[in-house]
């Protein structure tokens, strides 16, 4: 703990980099999913999650219910995360990842201008959920209920998750898959659910990312979460992409040091945020491109 | 085979050329899209340099295109109008003002020792890491220019430099960046990384270092980049916003769309997206087609360049020109989908 107070951290900060690294784990295993059966780095991750933030605005416009909004919610992520697949992945499935990092590059734009275009630059407010901003004081810490929620969401959600990868037909199949794809298809995989599959849990996460989000920052815009969709995908990489545990490892740890970093540099160096996360990454990737947390020294690079 | 590789040069000039007195013939007020499209031909020429010839993805050349422009920006305004615009400059930023060509210049010195540096220890690195560390220098140059005041405007817009990118200055400059790029993929460097680019293995095998050819390519590639920048600054007054992730997926638009792996690709691709941007941002205006008036929403134009790109990616992955070189002679029978593993390394 003293260690911690020297860079001025205290236990605010901490609890608040939990909840951001959370909320970070949740996109990445989002990311990770999808990249495990399609090895395809889906830049289009943030757009899923924006598109849900405008539903849940619409909703709360429309003076829905909750349950109704985020019913409302999870089938506008899963339907357009499922509709990305079928339109723009599967014709790309063939393709290096490259050309599939820049295509999904595309759709990114193409949905973040759509959203323009339609519901212009100004944004939307989505406010049912407001109450979940007002803190709860525990000694001298105040905690937004919204963070507490957040880490039990995300606790909650990895636990089902690991429960459908360890212990169900499909879940076996994706890990198959994950592993290596061709062989598990000679075994019986079938491909197109397999991958359907991963693309509809991947779409459920967004839209839980995107109720927790919409909480922390009810102000609904087009560019809404594309920044923390970089700082997730640079997270992903770092951790390592390889494994799902390692790039969920990845997006919390960047999660994490994003919020200890806003709490330890001074205010006058804290616009600077940006520079020191990403000379970090490049940092980590520099000593171990594999990622941070792969096993043993990870796969061995072709090139 | 010489007057071949003569038309390989010769195609990406008439081209731009061409759209140079187009636009020295049209008025004032479409003159401007054909100057626009000519810097666009240079930025992405200058992406091309690296991309194309080493198959590796590159996020962060736009912040070469930034650095060439801050330095050209900063260089230029006349020293009486810089404590009103950029009060917190370095006194050597201060009270230096220099002409349009030195600031080009500059910008390119700038622009490649920039990546030069970046490209020290990032080179080391290939496929995704290689992508998001691209990217994160993209980030970085991007964070600083805007609220590091003392070596330009910070988050303001650059007024005050003087507007000397015409016609004539950014047909020159392209002309130029076609020309650094045309001789370097036929040199020596550039095809020992194009054979890099084709197979790593073999090339490490007959004793190319991957390493040193691919910092070679990223150090004249940012050097392009920022003269590129340079040409940019001049032509119209931008900010940190400009140069960021916008123009980072136009400038990738146009190379994936025109053809990743070829100079005739690179030019191809700046110039027809330029012109259908150009056309649509009329639109967006109101346009008058034919008796029937167009009036698209705000917007539509990076909708549009975004399902294009997508397209061309799902229905030809090698972009409108396949990603060859131009030639009189109809290529020889491609197979269905051109080397999709080649083209990009993973």
């Amino acid at each position: 703990m003293s260690l911690l107070a020297v860079f001025g951290i205290g236990w605010q900060v901490l609890v608040d980099a939990v909840g951001l690294g959370a909320v970070y784990a949740l996109m990445a295993v989002g990311i990770g999913l999808v990249f495990g059966v399609l090895r395809l780095v889906n830049f289009a991750y943030g757009q899923l999650v924006m598109a849900g933030a405008y539903a849940l605005a619409f909703a709360s416009q429309w003076n829905w219910p909750l349950w109704a909004a985020v019913l409302f919610c999870v089938a506008v992520v899963v339907s357009l995360s499922l509709a990305m697949e079928r339109v723009v992945f599967r014709p790309l499935r063939s393709q290096s990842p490259a050309v599939m990092l820049v295509a999904t590059f595309a759709v990114a734009f193409l949905l973040q201008s759509i959203a323009l275009l339609a519901f212009g630059p100004l944004g939307k407010a989505a406010s049912s959920l407001g109450y979940l901003n007002r803190p709860l004081t525990i000694g001298s810490v105040d905690i937004r209920k919204i963070t507490i929620v957040a880490i039990v969401v995300a606790a909650l959600c990895l636990g089902l998750l690991m429960l459908l990868l360890g212990r169900t037909t499909v879940g076996l199949h994706m890990r198959a898959a994950a592993m290596d794809f061709r062989t598990a298809r000679l075994l019986g995989v079938r491909a197109d659910r397999v991958i359907g599959s991963a693309v509809l849990v991947s779409g459920l996460l967004a839209a839980a990312v995107s109720v927790i989000l919409t909480v922390q920052n009810p102000l609904v815009t087009p560019d809404f979460a594309l920044r923390d969709t970089i700082v997730v995908l640079a997270g992903v990489v770092v951790g390592g992409m390889n494994r799902l545990l390692s790039a969920t490892l990845g997006g919390f740890a960047i999660g994490f040091v994003s919020g200890l970093l806003g709490g330890a540099l001074p205010t006058d160096q804290s616009q600077y945020l940006p520079s020191f996360l990403f000379g970090l990454v490049i940092l980590v990737l520099l000593v171990r491109p594999a990622g941070l947390f792969a096993r043993g020294r990870g796969p061995v690079e072709r090139v | 085979m010489r007057s071949r590789t003569l038309l390989r040069l010769t195609g990406p000039a008439v081209l731009v050329v061409a759209a140079a007195l187009l636009g020295a013939v049209a008025s004032d007020s479409t003159e401007v899209y054909f100057v626009n499209a000519l810097v666009a031909v240079a930025i992405v020429v200058a992406l091309y340099v690296f991309v194309g010839n080493s198959g590796v993805l590159s996020f962060g050349h736009v912040s070469f295109v930034a650095v060439g422009a801050w330095t050209a920006g900063v260089l230029s305004v006349p020293r009486s109008e810089k404590p009103a615009i950029m009060q917190y400059l370095f006194p050597f930023l201060r009270d230096h003002t220099v002409g349009n060509v030195p600031s080009l210049l500059l910008a390119a010195a700038v622009g490649g020792a920039f990546a030069l540096l970046v490209g020290l220890p990032l080179m080391r690195l290939s496929g995704l890491a290689a992508g998001i560390a691209t990217f994160g220098v993209l980030e970085i140059t991007h964070n600083i220019l805007r609220y590091y005041e003392r070596i330009g405007p910070g988050a303001n817009t650059f007024s005050s430099v003087p507007e000397t990118t015409g016609v004539l200055q950014a047909a020159i400059g392209a002309l130029l960046v076609v020309g650094a790029a045309f001789a370097y993929q036929t040199s020596r460097f550039g095809r020992l990384l194009r054979a890099t680019r084709e197979d790593v293995a073999a090339a490490r095998a007959v004793g190319v270092s991957v390493y040193r050819q691919r910092l070679g390519a990223f150090a004249l590639s940012g050097a392009l980049a920022g003269f590129a920048g340079g040409l940019y600054v001049h032509l119209l007054p931008i900010n940190t916003e400009t140069v960021y992730l916008d123009l980072t997926f136009i400038t990738l638009a146009m190379l994936v769309i025109g053809g990743m792996t070829s100079l005739w690709g690179a030019v191809v691709g700046a110039l027809a997206v330029s012109g259908l941007d150009s056309v649509l941002a009329e639109a967006e205006n109101g346009l008058d087609v034919g008796g029937i008036a167009v009036d698209l929403p705000a917007g539509t134009r990076i909708v549009v360049v975004g399902l294009l790109m997508a397209l061309v990616l799902i229905v030809r992955p090698g972009g409108l020109t396949g990603g060859r070189e131009l030639s009189l002679r109809r290529p020889p029978r491609a197979p269905a989908n051109p080397n999709p593993r080649g083209e990009m390394e993973s």
